[in-house]
């Protein structure tokens, strides 16, 4: 479904991706590891765009959406991004929130789109927040709002940028089910976290990264149970 | 001190100079606030080839040469360089709300700068990322954002264009304080006329400075309502 290959991105002089070839399947559940400044959020903002590659495709459904005539706008509604800052409209309430993209994008009937939004609200169980503002939600349930903001363009893929890194310890596991029950569902997603409980219980791949580039890759119990890579070893001595 | 004796006589004269001054104000207002907008985008448009940036360009150097000189020499400027160097003739008046303009429009624009600067990035990032457009982020959710950042902060610098349009009288122009000044000439009054004249600019300025602070009330209450409800 997305098609990476040979990605690279600086920031000036400073080289965040060198050289990144990578697939991941319809379906499938891609968990990217790292230590900190190792690019995996940079590499997860270069799969919709919100960063420019600096050289290398990306291709989205077969179409390369690093080509200079691609309407990047048509290929991000496909693409839901949960962000750690959230990134809720504020001044808006949570109903207004969800629908805003259907409406003014997909065109959605505001009708429609209000009945859809309740529908994502009750599936990620903030059905009673639908006129609350942002501001008065906590972590977790703004996360969660995100969650289902995205949702509700009805992407292909949802691409996740540590999304409970901004959250109390106690709010991570409620947005933690909702991505769970995501990926039962047969969401694709590429999810960058530091959860590694989460990431051994949903992947079904982990892909760990250093210094720009992916060092190992395998699934959960092959890379958090037999790792190769001296760096990987290192890594996973430190935060498991 | 306390000598009005000579209300009655020239208060004709002052009530046409505030009629001018009134004029200035509001032409300077609109025009500054709409040239302050060009020069904000102008400083922040990516146009040209490379590091070839000549919007850009223009707007820096306007910025910079604006905030070195003095107001009052702006006018004076504006006046006999506009007649020597483009051969237009401006009136008094039509000079001074041209000088105004130029000054006023480089803070204007350094307002709407902090105001949408100010809005937070993750919010813009989300909409691009649902798919929306530059056009309808700038709409949905930047735009609302920023006019509450911008409307307090806007408000004050409206409020120094009025009693800066005093300096117009350097030029001539027959407004509130060159009035005021030809009274005391004409009276040998050396006060009471520049208090009346202290009282129009009150009257103008307090009322806007009022309302200003009753918009941002009503922005804080919505923040405030947001956060309860």
């Amino acid at each position: 479904m997305i098609c990476v290959r040979e990605l690279c991105k600086s920031f000036g002089d400073n080289q965040v991706l060198r050289g990144i070839t990578e697939t991941v399947e319809k379906g499938e559940v891609v968990v990217v590891i790292g230590p900190s400044g190792s690019g995996k959020s940079t590499f997860l903002r270069c799969l919709n765009l919100l960063e420019q590659p600096t050289s290398g495709q990306i291709f989205f459904d077969g179409e390369e959406i690093t080509a200079k005539k691609i309407k990047i706008d048509q290929v991000r509604e496909k693409m839901g991004m949960v962000f750690q800052q959230f990134g809720l409209f504020s001044g808006r309430k949570v109903l207004e929130n969800i629908t805003l993209a259907p409406i003014q994008v997909k065109k959605q009937k505001p009708a429609e789109a209000k009945k859809r939004a309740l529908e994502l609200l009750e599936r990620v169980g903030l059905a009673d927040k639908a006129q609350a503002y942002p501001a008065s939600l906590s972590g977790g349930q703004k996360q969660r709002v995100a969650i289902a903001r995205a949702l509700a363009m009805d992407p292909e893929v949802m691409l996740f940028d540590e999304p409970t890194s901004a959250l109390d310890p106690e709010m991570v596991g409620e947005v933690l089910d909702v991505m769970k029950e995501l990926a039962r569902g047969g969401m694709t997603m590429v999810v960058v976290t530091h959860e590694m409980r989460f990431a051994r219980e949903v992947g079904d791949r982990i892909l760990f990264m250093d210094e720009g580039k992916i060092v190992e890759q395998g699934t959960p119990s092959q890379l958090f149970d037999h790792p190769q890579n001296p760096r990987t070893v290192d890594f996973l001595s430190k935060v498991l | 001190m306390w000598d009005f004796s000579f209300w009655n006589a020239y208060k004709g004269s002052y009530y046409s100079s505030l009629v001018v001054t009134l004029q200035l104000s509001i032409l300077a207002i609109l025009f500054a606030t709409l040239l302050g907008v060009i020069i904000y985008w102008m400083k922040t448009s990516r146009f040209g080839i490379g590091p070839f940036r000549p919007l850009r360009w223009i707007a820096v150097v306007f910025i910079e040469v604006i905030r070195c000189v003095p107001m009052l020499l702006l006018l004076l400027l504006v006046y006999s360089g506009s007649k020597l160097l483009l051969g237009i003739d401006f009136t008094t008046f039509q000079a001074a709300v041209v000088a105004i303009v130029m000054n006023s429009s480089v803070y204007i624009a350094e307002i709407v700068r902090a105001g949408i600067e100010g809005v937070d990035k993750a919010q813009i990032e989300a909409a691009r990322s649902l798919g929306l457009n530059k056009v309808q982020t700038m709409r949905f959710i930047t735009m609302p954002q920023a006019i509450k950042n911008i409307l307090p902060a806007i408000g004050n610098e409206f409020v120094s264009v009025i009693k800066g349009s005093s300096m117009a009288s350097v030029l001539g122009v027959a407004e509130v304080l060159f009035t005021a000044k030809m009274v005391t000439g004409a009276t040998f009054l050396p006060f009471t006329p520049l208090a009346v004249a202290a009282i129009f600019y009150f009257v103008l300025t307090f009322p806007l400075g009022r309302l200003m602070l009753f918009i941002e009330r009503r922005c804080k209450q919505s923040d405030l309502r947001e956060r309860t409800l």
